[in-house]
């Protein structure tokens, strides 16, 4: 199968942030970026699809600054064939403006599946992929948590509240993918060191026109200091008064 | 002066708690944006239009009542074709759907459709002149964004349980939207699998009960369940240590990676309290926590914390609980 995975470079999600000076943006200083975690679920799904299916080709595709390039060339130190690198200044929040991007440069690929995390850490906002199948006119499933192909005809199973539906659908299809679906691999040092010789092609990122902008970035009001009440069961007592009176939860 | 148009989600023939929030957050923009109407689309399987009176109680105008046996399942492009075509034919200032799983699909593709900017999973909302400006918490729940939308109409999806929905009663004039076919290559849903009955889902839950390795072993959630019946209606949630190691399903997982929950309540048991986890609870009104080691970084975000063996506190806990439940 030739199989597409949309990806993106983010900060590890363990880190302290901070607010820029701008008030517009995250302090960078000190953060380590890497390929974002839902990402690095869909490149992983992509190669073992391709495994199974016993051959394909597998492209990464990322929109950003020139260091979108690391994160691109470690996908391809996992097993990914080629890496595609649309550049632009910094990626948009407006999620719809980078799906123009991507559905411009996905149209003409061939692609039987197009893979994308179901949402990135920093924007949170699980607009990207959904969006860019619907420009594409192809099928999508947003999040699929277990995700097979046979043949022609894509099986996937998705979390709803309480539930879940289990769907069926032609390929070519657009799939975002909810963490379940596969653990990525790390890089061997010999896949790190063929990812060196893998084409890496870099051009213009065609966005579209930005109508979400951020105004104001600020971390969450501090909760305030957490506080033992006691030791073992002889402490129960005390917190159901507490959760009857000063809570008011029971 | 325009008008709102809000997704009223329903599943199995019942209007969903977040439809509710999503009237009241589009009763809030209407009102911000000048007064115009809310106009609810209210989709399913014939009969579903019985159920429009309940979204007039939460300030809906008008209820567009869209029946057709495809929508007894979450048939995803029909609705998000019938939703776009009645936003483009109406001449909408926003269009309105909840943050939840059927939600988050049919935003982006609603916007895609109207070529509309789109801000999901929004806790707050304001407009002043042509600007709409919302609240968004991003990287996790760690940072909070304020964007700013231009343009109209524009796509906004809600949090849930991030707006109450608040009755605000009118009496919802009724109209007929008809259906609009999915073109092209659809997705089929072969089967929807209903999880456990008698439980809230862990996003529309007062109280979660959730569990972590310090339960040491499956069987012991038994416990977690027994706390939760003590509570009433309370939803079961694990951290992503339990889950992995197939203790309790996937779809349990509160964390960065898993659900990320706000209840009024949230009681952390044998749980310590990784980045990962924090991540998904944080939020909750009150926190509660037993664990073991009284250095786990839980008790740095627990109002109440205890310092002790989850397996022997459960049982006392669980007694205590109904007990005050019953007014002893």
């Amino acid at each position: 199968m030739k199989i597409a995975v949309c990806m993106k470079r983010t900060p590890d999600s363990e880190s302290r942030f901070k607010i820029a000076a701008s008030g517009t943006a995250i302090d960078e200083t000190g953060l380590k970026f890497d390929m974002d975690d839902f990402a690095g679920y869909a490149v992983e799904a992509a190669l073992q699809l391709n495994e199974k299916a016993g051959g394909g080709e597998t492209v990464v595709y990322a929109v950003g600054p020139d260091n979108v390039q690391e994160t691109l060339r470690k996908a391809m130190s996992m097993g990914v064939d080629r890496a595609v690198h649309l550049k632009a200044d910094a990626v948009p929040v407006d999620g719809i403006a980078v799906a123009k991007a991507l559905a411009a440069e996905l149209k003409t690929g061939g692609y039987d599946l197009i893979l994308f995390g179901k949402h990135a850490f920093d924007s949170s906002a699980g607009v990207v992929g959904t969006a860019t199948a619907e420009l594409l006119g192809l099928p999508c499933i947003t999040a699929a948590s277990q995700l097979s192909v046979d043949g022609g005809t894509g099986s996937a199973r998705r979390e709803l509240e309480g539930a879940a539906e289990i769907l069926s659908f032609p390929l070519p299809a657009v799939v975002t993918i909810d963490e379940g679906v596969a653990r990525p691999r790390y890089p061997s040092l010999k896949g790190i060191m063929a990812a060196k010789k893998k084409p890496m092609e870099t051009k213009p990122a065609q966005l579209g026109a930005a109508r979400v902008t951020i105004q104001k970035m600020e971390l969450p009001p501090e909760r305030p200091a957490g506080r033992i009440i006691g030791e073992g069961s002889a402490a129960v007592p005390e917190l159901v008064k507490l959760l009857q009176n000063e809570a008011k939860v029971l | 002066m325009a008008n709102i148009l809000v997704f009223a989600e329903t599943r199995n023939g019942e209007i969903r708690k977040v439809a509710l929030e999503a009237v009241t957050a589009a009763r809030k923009l209407a009102d911000a944006t000048g007064g115009g109407e809310v106009h609810a689309v209210l989709a399913g399987p014939a009969g579903i239009g019985e159920k429009a009176p309940l979204l007039g109680t939460y300030g809906a105008d008008v209820v567009l009542v869209s029946e057709s046996a495809d929508f007894a399942r979450f048939a995803r492009e029909s609705l998000a074709a019938t939703i776009a075509e009645r936003a483009r034919s109406g001449g909408y200032r926003a269009v309105v759907l909840g943050f939840s799983a059927q939600g988050r699909d049919l935003g982006p593709r609603v916007a895609a459709r109207l070529d509309a900017p789109i801000a999901t999973d929004v806790i707050d909302l304001s407009a002043a002149g042509d600007t709409i400006t919302v609240k968004h918490p991003a990287y996790a729940n760690k940072v909070i964004m304020t964007l700013v939308i231009s343009g109209s109409p524009v796509v906004i999806s809600v949090r849930p349980s991030a707006f109450t929905a608040v009755p605000a009663p009118k009496a919802a004039r009724l109209d007929t939207l008809v259906p609009v076919a999915a073109q092209g290559a659809t997705v089929t849903v072969v089967d929807v699998k209903e999880g456990a009955k008698g439980r809230p889902d862990l996003g529309e839950a007062a109280i979660i009960v959730s569990g972590g390795r310090g339960l040491k072993a499956p069987e012991n959630f038994k416990l977690v369940e027994a706390l939760a019946d003590a509570f009433g209606n309370a939803a079961v949630g694990a951290t992503r240590a339990v889950t992995d190691d197939g203790w309790r399903p996937h779809s349990d997982q509160i964390g960065q990676t898993g659900r990320q929950v706000s209840p009024d309540l949230y009681v952390a048991l044998g749980i310590s309290g990784a980045i990962q986890h924090l991540a998904g609870m944080r939020t909750s009104r009150t926190i509660v926590a037993i664990n073991k080691d009284k250095e786990a970084p839980i008790f740095k975000v627990a109002d109440y914390g205890i310092v002790g063996d989850v397996i022997e506190i459960l049982p006392v806990l669980t007694a205590a609980v109904k007990a005050a439940r019953e007014g002893h």
